[in-house]
């Protein structure tokens, strides 16, 4: 049996305290009216040195689908050589609700960056039962425990979808009825884009997983103490069935918690290409509790072909993140829609660091860190190739999330830093404390023998 | 100098396995051995030096990247840029994203095939080759064990390599 040490706890604490403190203090800093803005904006243009034309432009090009229709108010002003003093108000307040975005998005990708680590393990746990994988079993506790986060964490975006909804924040552009009075295009989706539709369909895919998580975690529990193989053989069935309802819901989800940020723009592999992200990320944190419990002398059963074969696993599905990312991209970028493509003009004009510096992170550093067969097997590359995933696919969700809600006034900075802290301590506490609850080893698992001797 | 060398044959590949760790653990000097199939683990149980025909492979994968790029760069950019779908055709850089197609299918092309050459030619096989392989039932369903007797004796070998389960063991000249 694990016990938690009270310094994992401590800290664990102390990342979910600090992290509170710095949200409320984004969402205290946030902005309130049209004059804190102005007084930004009229600070930064001290700072800067530049005339407003200067900022003004930039605006005119920062198409980012967020309060579109405000932005084509103002551009169409500007043709009309409206004054000075309108276009710096509607200026003004365009950016105000960017700035009051931001703690929110910020907070939502936290959020949801932590739940897709215990949704992604969910699916690779239910994988390994429908595959009947014999080299994983001796794993299946850590996997468990990190799909316990699963509940809250999808409980806390279900939260915050519903506040959304409530109107609380405005991080879906299309639960604003004001602005789809003027937008045919959410006007024309409206029967699957309105805000209890979208709400149902969020409880509908987070209690099926749970439902599916609380069966597999139960069954697991039982076999450990019964003497047939009948729960081990339901949970193979369960978790063909869950992978059905998985890669569905999945899509869904992706489209209706990520896509909708961007009314406008769709992508039909979207669903697949977060799917990738989210796979990688719980692949990488299985292998990174893995090694951690490792070297504190736990799991003694595990050996390095066991990391070695997650690591095959981080390595193969970064690159095939990268395939749909890339994929993607191309066909946009070589059809050159409009209303495609300012998904990504968006992104390289005012994302270009976070956009490509994604690229480096999730593809080019685990592929030369991971290619070499043996360095799979040594811990400490397995643990850095891990960390630098997982730091990769957070910025990929911000990059999905930012544009459409905070625009150009994107920065990582203390509502960000303090919402990774939060979600990520709360993450820690949870997984481990259900580590503690079922010994480490699934005994009875009939492929036990075959995982223990696992030897590649 | 004639060398003289012991043929032992199984049938199964567990014993052959088997046998091949006791036989090197008894010190003699495995010189080949002939399988119908790859055995999983036999090159580890054999000390064989692990391959290098990765490496080979990552290389050849870097020149079929540097080919493709070249190649790209000198028919799209440099020798007759053509404008299609508006795509800017005086820049690499920025015409980038449609090259990536090529340049991955020509670095998995080098990759591939010069590696499966290189393994040919390491391993001696071309063309009208005869077989190397001195029993044909290794082709079928026995396995093949090659001994060097060097200044052992003869009979004990025979004797020793008959308890690890070789169902005949031959004394062949060279």
């Amino acid at each position: 049996m694990y016990t938690l040490s009270s310094k994992l706890k401590l800290t664990a604490i102390i990342f979910i305290v600090v992290g509170a403190i710095g949200m409320i203090y984004g969402f205290l800093a946030a902005p309130s009216s049209i004059e804190d803005v102005e007084k930004i904006i009229a600070e930064q243009e001290a700072h800067h040195g530049g005339g407003h034309g200067e900022t003004a432009q930039m605006q005119d090009h920062g198409n980012e689908g967020h309060h579109e229709a405000q932005t084509e108010h103002a551009e169409g002003h500007s043709e009309h050589e409206a004054t000075e003093e309108k276009h710096k108000s509607s200026h003004a307040e365009h950016l105000l609700h960017q700035l009051q975005n931001k703690p929110w998005a910020a907070t939502y990708v936290a959020a949801f960056f932590f739940f897709m680590i215990a949704l992604g393990a969910l699916a690779f746990y239910a994988i390994q039962y429908a595959a009947q994988a014999g080299w994983s079993p001796v794993l299946y506790r850590v996997i468990e425990a990190i799909t316990a986060y699963l509940l809250p964490g999808s409980l806390i975006v279900l939260l915050l979808l519903v506040l959304s909804g409530f109107h609380f924040n405005h991080l879906f552009v299309w639960m604003d009825p004001e602005v789809v009075k003027h937008d045919e295009l959410i006007q024309g989706k409206s029967a699957y884009l309105n805000v209890p539709f979208f709400l149902i369909r969020a409880v509908i895919y987070i209690a099926g997983w749970n439902i599916f998580r609380f069966l597999l975690i139960r069954n697991s529990r039982r076999h450990d103490e019964a003497d047939h193989n009948r729960w081990f053989k339901q949970s193979f069935k369960l978790s063909a069935g869950f992978l059905v309802f998985f890669i569905v819901t999945e899509s869904m989800m992706s489209w209706d918690w990520i896509m909708s940020v961007d009314p406008h723009w769709y992508s039909t592999l979207f669903g697949w290409y977060v799917f990738a992200s989210l796979f990688v990320s719980a692949i990488t944190t299985i292998a990174l509790i893995t090694i951690f419990l490792k070297s504190r002398g736990y799991l003694e059963y595990v050996n390095n072909s066991h990391i070695h074969d997650l690591a095959k696993f981080m390595f193969g599905i970064s690159i095939f993140w990268t395939y749909l990312w890339f994929s993607q991209f191309m066909l946009i970028w070589y059809s050159n829609i409009p209303e495609e493509v300012t998904y990504f003009i968006t992104r390289i004009e005012d994302y270009n660091l976070p956009f490509f510096g994604m690229l480096v992170l999730n593809f080019i550093f685990p592929l030369l860190v991971l290619m070499n067969s043996d360095y799979k097997r040594v811990n400490w590359f397995v643990v850095m190739a891990g960390i630098v995933i997982l730091v990769g696919h957070y910025i990929d969700i911000y990059n999905m999330i930012m544009p459409a809600t905070v625009g150009e006034s994107w920065f990582i900075g203390i509502p960000e830093i303090s919402a990774v802290l939060f979600f990520g301590g709360l993450f820690i506490f949870i997984v481990f404390s259900a580590l503690t609850k079922a010994p480490l080893l699934a005994k009875r698992n009939p492929y036990i023998k075959e995982s223990k001797h696992y030897h590649y | 100098m004639s060398s003289k060398v012991l043929h032992a044959i199984y049938t199964d590949d567990d014993l052959l396995m088997q046998a091949v760790k006791q036989t090197r653990e008894a010190r003699y000097h495995i010189e080949e051995v002939y399988t119908p199939f790859p055995v999983h683990g036999l090159d580890k149980a054999m000390g064989l030096a692990p391959t290098r025909l990765a490496i080979t492979s990552f290389l050849y994968g870097l020149v079929g990247l540097t080919v493709a790029a070249t190649m790209m760069n000198f028919i799209m950019i440099e020798d007759w840029p053509q404008n299609i779908g508006g795509k800017p055709s005086f820049s690499f850089i920025e015409n980038l994203p449609a090259f990536v197609p090529i340049m991955f299918e020509l670095t998995v092309f080098f990759a591939a095939h010069l590696m499966v050459i290189t393994f040919y030619m390491r391993s001696k096989l071309w063309p009208f080759k005869q077989a190397e392989n001195p029993d044909v039932r290794t082709t079928d369903d026995h396995f093949l064990m090659e001994v060097d007797v060097a200044n052992h004796k003869v009979e004990e070998m025979s004797k020793f390599l008959g308890d690890t389960g070789a169902i005949e063991v031959k004394l062949i000249h060279k």
